[in-house]
């Protein structure tokens, strides 16, 4: 299948520092892809630069087959990109409802009303119930998501992301700092997304990206080590040597 | 689980309009007939609630950080005085569309380059920006007087029925009218979807990035309406006045302004209306009583406000006064 989101030989540097190296990635629709690596091989960078929070030294960003390797990143949203946050990045003062519809409304193209009351948009209100209803939120539609606990303030930025009806959603770390029990619920909501979605994840915890995915890119200082299907990648020598550091440092 | 409390804006306020908010016009109704010897301070009064109000879209509801409103309040006097002394034109609705039109002009291009900052540097250029007219309108004495001012200001009867008296009948009934369209303007603004995503770039300009709006171009939008607000209030000032002074310009106005805010309450819509009250009257009085300290009883009531009433003075009505708050009704909710 065509894929949904590609990047070409993506390289980005900070001085003589590489972060990114010769990345090549395709995302497919319906893909369930996990992107690993130690701490610091670059996840993050890369997550920044398909959302354009970050510009590539080199390379492109192909979304839907179109150049977006220089685009804002709010074209990129209505492109199709969605993103979760690592570290939660919420509207903590506002009732969770709110957080999904300014999301609903941008997508829509509502977001410039400025006569009519927010609170009479009943379709906007609708959508982000139905939302709610999917992940377990509808109780909490009028809470404030700073009362909300951590693990619910996860789920409502996979609302706000899924309010955008991605065609590409990127999960960065989306059970981070999340005890167990919790993180699946979490999964079990991962695993219950549209499938047409592709979807990204960025993920520490190998128990959910050993359930979650079913490919695997692993990065390491930046490069791409080695991509393939889970059972693959749990038997890569070089990919256990960079997890157990058997060898690594010489 | 506590519910979101006291929703202003949003998609679960509810956007009618309660009776509490028509105290303030009662009030002003009330002050007209019962203390007509402070018209003139009333009017006043009432351009500053008008220019707080412009001050509170873009600081209270979007997050921008300003020192320079008094730019778009400045120019809009000038624009206004120097349309009447200078160009004849005496139609007080001509001057203040002239007005807005000039402010909003200036608010576009100088929200087009600065707002690509953020913070301090923010700050200090819209600072920068007001502190340049301030010294223009000095030095172009032929349009501006100067710092003599500009005088010779006439307005012609409004709507060719009502005539500015000597007593400040009509300017006041005037700047209430005014005032009385712009509360109703940025009202409907705030409860609305914009109104929302002011909020949300306040409250998270990462996050509304990431949900596809164009942060930026949203925030020169909101204060070009701003700026027109504060065009139209200092449009008001001179033609109340008949005179303008280099005082509309500068680093003052937008401090004393900024101070009123944060004394009403910044990012409530009220906050702008019990400010000025406050400020402008305990300047009266304290000028009066005491004309070489009257700061200091201003600089006193910042201090207390500062440090133990951070909502400003609505904050502590909130506490004492249940019905003072804006409530999300039942009707509001999702379902």
């Amino acid at each position: 299948m065509a894929p949904v989101l590609e990047t070409k030989k993506l390289c980005k540097s900070f001085g003589a520092l590489t972060v990114a190296q010769n990345i090549d990635f395709r995302l497919a629709p319906g893909d369930r892809h996990a992107l690993i690596g130690p701490n610091g091989a670059g996840k993050t960078t890369f997550v920044n630069m398909l959302m354009g929070v970050l510009a590539p030294s080199s390379g492109e960003i192909l979304l839907a087959g179109e150049d977006v390797t220089r685009a804002p990143q709010a074209r990129r949203v209505r492109g199709g990109l969605g993103r979760t946050f690592q570290i939660n990045t919420l509207f903590r003062n506002l009732p969770v409802l709110d957080n999904v519809a300014l999301a609903v409304a941008e997508r829509s193209g509502l977001a410039l009303r400025l006569w009519r009351p927010a609170s009479s948009y009943q379709l906007i209100k609708d959508e982000v119930m139905a939302l709610l209803a999917t992940l377990g939120l509808a109780d909490d539609a009028e809470a404030r998501v700073a009362d909300l606990p951590y693990g619910k303030q996860r789920l409502v930025e996979i609302a706000i992301a899924l309010g955008l009806k991605p065609k590409v959603l990127l999960l960065d770390e989306p059970a981070a700092g999340v005890p167990s029990e919790e993180s699946n619920k979490i999964l079990k909501n991962l695993e219950n997304l549209p499938s047409e979605i592709a979807i990204l994840i960025i993920e520490h915890d190998m128990d959910i990206v050993f359930r979650f995915a079913r490919r695997i890119t692993v990065l390491v200082q930046g490069e791409v080590l080695v991509e393939g299907a889970p059972e693959e990648i749990a038997r890569d020598r070089r990919v256990h040597q960079v997890y157990l550091g058997e060898g690594t440092h010489g | 689980m506590t519910q979101a409390s006291a929703q202003s804006s949003g998609y679960l306020a509810d956007g009618r309009i309660r009776w509490t908010e028509w105290l303030p016009w009662v009030a002003a109704l009330g002050g007209f007939f019962l203390l007509p010897e402070y018209l003139a301070l009333g009017s006043r009064i009432l351009i500053f609630i008008l220019f707080a109000l412009s001050l509170d879209l873009i600081l209270g509801y979007a997050g921008i950080i300003t020192l320079g409103h008094s730019a778009f309040f400045g120019l809009g006097a000038y624009t206004a005085g120097i349309l009447s002394a200078k160009l004849g034109i005496h139609d007080n609705f001509l001057q203040l569309a002239a007005a807005a039109g000039a402010a909003a002009l200036l608010g576009a291009i100088t929200g087009a380059i600065i707002l690509r900052t953020r913070a301090l540097t923010l700050l200090m250029l819209t600072l920068a920006i007001t502190a340049i007219l301030l010294e223009v309108a000095n030095k172009m004495t032929t349009l501006t007087g100067g710092a003599d001012g500009l005088s010779g200001v006439v307005v012609a009867p409004i709507l060719g029925l009502f005539k500015f008296d000597i007593f400040g009948k009509t300017a006041f009934l005037y700047c209430l009218a005014v005032l009385f369209i712009g509360w109703f303007f940025v009202r409907r603004l705030i409860y609305s979807p914009f109104g929302a995503m002011l909020t949300g770039i306040r409250e998270n300009t990462a996050r509304m990035h990431a949900v596809g709006a164009p942060v930026y171009r949203r925030l020169v939008l909101v204060y070009t309406i701003s700026a027109t607000m504060a065009g139209v209030a200092g449009a008001l000032l001179t033609q109340v006045n008949q005179f303008v002074g280099l005082n509309v310009l500068g680093l003052e106005p937008s401090g004393d302004l900024l101070v009123m805010l944060i004394l009403g309450g910044v990012g409530r819509l009220y906050g702008a209306f019990v400010g000025p009250v406050v400020y402008l009257i305990a300047q009266d009085y304290l000028a009066k009583q005491y004309p070489e300290y009257w700061y200091l009883g201003i600089g006193l009531l910042l201090i207390f406000v500062v440090l133990f009433a951070r909502g400003g003075i609505l904050g502590i009505l909130d506490k004492w006064l249940p019905f003072s708050k804006p409530r999300s009704s039942a009707k509001a909710s999702a379902r």
